[in-house]
């Protein structure tokens, strides 16, 4: 098992620097994943860390040794790809054995490892098959099966459950939640899916333009976001985000209707709020913050998603949990909750109550 | 070669920080392709590229074996002399002529039995490999064929040739300077229509299909699907290779220098038979280096033009 | 109009009759050259320009191979062309490999450098390659014409080896890479058992160049005893030049290494080629 250790690491090609000041500091057996936006340099991150790609600068510790030069091989690192890469010519046991026959382990000793990591993956039936006659959840196993047969000191996904139909990856997460359990061992994950991230995740790192913007524990990033690009990019639905003019006591959004908030310091620095669509309730016409109209509303039996126009400012969206009885075209009051509420400042950094 | 490391490497395990895994991955990433580079590198360097630069240091040398007392360097006079050289400017038409014709004709066959051989019929793993036979037909041996085909002794084109009127009489045409350039382009057409079968097939195989279908609902008519689709998916690769090939059979000497030599009175000469014979027959590289330096900036003019044209055409 | 399923009947005569054209226009020269070989020396005159002829003999076949210097170019040229077709493959492959997997500097004029060579007209380089194969006392010897073989082979054979790589997903040797090879075991083990179509497309089209090469074959060998087939037939040309059977009988002879190779190989060859195709 391993601490990983990343030190002012940044990655440059040419004079395109696609990463830069990445400080992370990741714990034995923690379960870390990477997030961002397509582009954000979080495979490249991982790469970096497998081995894959070479760093521009900083320093790379596994359990405070410096690792930058050492070839992946030598790392003790299992990496699961998002297209699996199973070797085609091989049989799902010759593929999920090669890295013991690369290094020469007894047959014995292999066989019964594979066999083993079959049985924990339900491959047992499987295992003189070609990867082409298997289905897509079949060959995410075995790409499973391939990474911990080796007991390696950290396992590295990218992208592991992208190609798979919906009910499958959500029964995928389960099955990697549990292997991490069992095991115990450090995990490094890669994912646009902010879904994967916070279900799966001990710590979230979010990235964006080769930048990391937070680190955190999946509440912490849902409840108090380090920017706005964290806040709209956590929570499901998207965060409404409005134009404000921050007042003393409170701020003015772009109609005029001022809003208090109490419980936020630092009012004055405001250029916009943030609520979440969870956070807003719905009230009498011509009570609450805002008057507004619903547009659309989703049913969804458990929740009630309505997109609404308020004057002045735009659309925004509103979630209820149960089944609201309201219809397209109503006018509607929303009150927002305050001690929920977030303000950014000019720069887009999160106005926080200083602790 | 790399096999020896690997192997210490592996019993040694991890050992970061150690002098020999200081040797930084960057450096290995920078000169692991030369690696696998070098021999080919090394190899085209030495064969070609060196004898290329000597090749066009003779065009400005004198350097005929039947006159060794004669030899060194004369700055542009064999330019001069190429300038004035009425058989090179007939050996330049004649370039034109059977390039022209050569390309045509094996690019318009080769679309057709690309074509077909995009569709589905019965047998066509065998057709396949019995139309694209000829190009395995070494070229001499092409040639060879070609010359006994248009023999009126031994061969049946001439007779019927005669049958359908289009000669007087069953003549050999490679002896009529009028006709003789025919033979060659002929042989030449049933060489060079597999190549351009088998690049254009392999693109049309990467058209997706699902722009057919979408062609189909939209009811283009198969003309309209031809021209619309199909050409403009094609003309990357319709460009390069008839540059590639134009270049290459304004190259090609084997089929001219076997079947005609270059005659009758010269009517089969093209510049790279010309060459062939200016250094092989008459000794003179000097002078076959100048018409082969002569004929290289033609065909890098003809390069650039269509590099040029192709850009501004083809949008994809 | 449109979507009727049921193709129009003239279009499909239409159809055969071009396969059927182009089987005539492919095969009829090959034929010819077998029914000559295949016809009694009494007979090529008086039967010259029948499609069939009356009666076959084998005589030229065995003349040709017990009778001439036959087997010996044919020995000759199987050396030649299996030695260029070894060495560039390997080479071909390596060069192949790296543009396909690296970024490095230089990669950029290395292609352009080799798109150059496939465009000057090789007669250029004919009499420097004789002058300094003269010096080196290497004329009439196999091993110079391997190696010229092989090096002008090498830009395309490097071209087509690059398509094949680029078909195999980098994800593969990252994998092995991960699972403990070094980059050469990773090529050894996964990637190498992937391209075997394409070492396969790529030995069978030097072997096929090789064997027809005319003009360095009767520059650099001058001989008997290392001449090549072409330069061996062409020979034959001015020694027998009345002996049309036998002529066509080697040539029907000599065919058949090429053919077999070819045939083997075509459907690799647009394999290769569409891949490289996808890309543009």
């Amino acid at each position: 098992m391993a601490r990983i250790e990343l030190r002012d690491v940044a990655k440059r090609y040419g004079s395109v620097e696609v990463l830069r000041n990445i400080d992370l500091e990741i714990q034995d057996g923690e379960f870390i994943v990477l997030v961002g936006p397509s582009g954000c340099g979080k495979s490249t991150l991982l790469r970096m860390v497998a081995g894959l790609e070479p760093i521009s600068s900083g320093d790379f510790l596994i359990d405070g040794e410096r690792m930058n030069d050492v070839r992946p091989r030598d790392r003790d690192i299992a990496m699961v790809f998002q297209s699996y890469a199973l070797y085609p010519h091989m049989d799902v046991a010759r593929n999920m054995g090669f890295s013991m026959e690369i290094r020469k382990d007894p047959v014995a000793e292999r066989k019964s490892k594979v066999a083993q990591a079959a049985e924990t993956l339900g491959l047992s039936n499987l295992t003189d098959r070609l990867p082409k006659a298997l289905s897509g959840g079949q060959r995410q196993r075995v790409a499973m099966g391939r990474a911990i047969i080796r007991d390696p000191q950290a396992f590295l996904f990218d992208e592991p459950l992208s190609n798979l139909d919906a009910a499958l990856r959500v029964e995928m997460r389960l099955e990697i939640a549990r292997l991490h359990q069992k095991l115990s061992a450090t995990m490094i994950y890669v994912t646009h899916d902010q879904v994967e991230a916070l279900t799966l995740a001990d710590r979230i790192v979010v990235l964006n333009g080769g930048d990391i913007q937070q680190v955190g524990s999946p509440l912490e990033l849902y409840e108090r976001p380090a920017n706005k690009f964290v806040a709209q990019f956590i929570g499901s639905p998207t965060m409404n985000v409005v134009p404000v003019i921050g007042t003393d006591t409170g701020v003015t959004a772009g109609n005029g209707a001022a809003i208090e908030l109490p419980d936020q310091p630092l009012t004055a620095q405001a250029k916009e709020l943030g609520v979440r669509p969870e956070h807003i309730d719905v009230v009498d016409n011509g009570t609450g913050d805002l008057s507004a109209v619903a547009d659309v509303v989703e049913h969804l039996g458990s929740d009630t998603n309505i997109y609404v126009n308020v004057e002045g400012i735009g659309s925004m969206m509103v979630r209820k949990h149960g089944n609201i009885p309201v219809n397209s075209g109503e006018q509607l009051g929303l009150r927002i909750q305050t001690e929920n509420a977030h303000l950014f400042a000019d720069d887009g950094t999160a106005l926080r109550p200083v602790a | 070669m790399e096999g020896k490391p690997v192997i210490d490497r592996a019993q040694k395990t991890v050992r970061p920080g150690e002098t020999r895994a200081r040797r930084s991955l960057y450096l290995q990433y920078m000169v692991e392709p030369f690696f696998y580079l070098s021999p080919a590198i090394l190899l085209i360097g030495a064969v070609i590229m060196i004898p290329l630069i000597i090749g066009i240091s003779y065009s400005f040398q004198s350097i005929e074996l039947l006159k060794p007392f004669a030899s060194g360097w004369i700055g542009f006079e064999n330019y001069v002399d190429l300038w004035s050289d009425r058989k090179f400017w007939i050996a330049m038409e004649n370039t034109l002529f059977w390039t022209f014709w050569s390309i045509t004709f094996q690019f318009l066959l080769g679309l057709g039995l690309a074509m077909l051989l995009n569709t589905q019929f019965f047998g066509k793993k065998l057709f396949q490999a019995l139309v694209f036979l000829p190009w395995a037909v070494p070229t001499f041996l092409s040639a060879l064929t070609w010359a006994w085909l248009f023999n009126p002794v031994i061969g049946p084109l001439p007779h019927w040739l005669a049958a359908l009127g289009i000669l007087s009489e069953p003549y050999n045409i490679l002896g009529d300077p009028e006709l003789a350039m025919w033979g060659p382009i002929t042989a030449n057409i049933w060489f060079g229509v597999p190549f351009f079968a088998i690049t254009l097939l392999a693109a049309l195989q990467s058209i997706p299909g699902e722009l057919y279908e979408a062609a189909e609902v939209d009811g283009a008519t198969p003309w309209q699907t031809f021209t619309k689709i199909t050409l403009p998916f094609l003309a990357p690769m319709i460009a390069i290779t008839v540059m590639l090939r134009t270049i290459w059979i304004a190259n090609f000497a084997d089929l001219i220098f076997v079947m005609t030599g270059g005659g009758p009175a010269n009517s089969t000469q093209i510049l790279s038979t010309y060459i062939f014979t200016t250094a092989f027959r008459k000794l003179d590289f000097g002078y076959a280096s100048t018409i082969a330096v002569a004929l290289l900036v033609i065909l890098l003019i003809y390069a650039v033009i269509l590099l040029w044209l192709r850009k501004k055409l083809v949008k994809i | 109009m449109s979507a009727v399923k049921n193709p129009n009947p003239a279009l499909i005569v239409g159809k055969y009759a071009a396969l059927a054209f182009y089987l005539i226009f492919a095969l009829f020269p090959l034929y010819w050259l077998l029914k000559i070989g295949l016809t009694p020396d009494a007979l090529i005159y008086s039967e010259g320009t029948r499609l069939f002829p009356s009666e076959i003999t084998f005589s030229n076949f065995t003349t040709v191979i017990f009778q001439t210097d036959f087997v010996a170019y044919f020995r000759n040229s199987l050396v030649v062309s299996l030695g260029a077709a070894f060495f560039t493959t390997l080479f071909a492959a390596g060069a192949g490999y790296a543009f396909s997997r690296f970024v490095f500097a230089g990669k950029r004029i290395i292609i352009a450098l080799m798109l150059v060579t496939q465009m000057f007209p090789l007669l250029m380089i004919i009499a420097p390659i004789y002058k300094i194969v003269a010096e080196l006392g290497l004329l009439n010897s196999l091993t110079s014409l391997i190696v010229v073989y092989t090096a002008f082979n090498i830009p395309f054979a490097t071209f087509l080896m690059q398509s094949f790589f680029d078909g195999i997903p980098k994800d593969l040797e990252d994998a092995a890479m991960m699972d403990g090879c070094s980059r050469f075991q990773a090529l050894c083990k996964v990637v190498f058992p992937l391209t075997l179509p394409g070492l396969g497309a790529t030995l069978g089209f030097v072997f096929t160049a090789a064997w027809s090469e005319l003009l360095f074959a009767l520059m650099l060998i001058s001989k008997n005893d290392a001449m090549t087939f072409p330069v061996g037939l062409l020979t034959f040309v001015s020694k027998f030049s009345v002996d049309w059977g036998q002529m066509m009988a080697a040539g029907v002879l000599a065919l058949i290494p090429s053919c077999l190779f070819f045939i083997f190989i075509q459907r690799y060859l647009v394999q290769g080629l569409t891949s490289g195709a996808v890309k543009g």
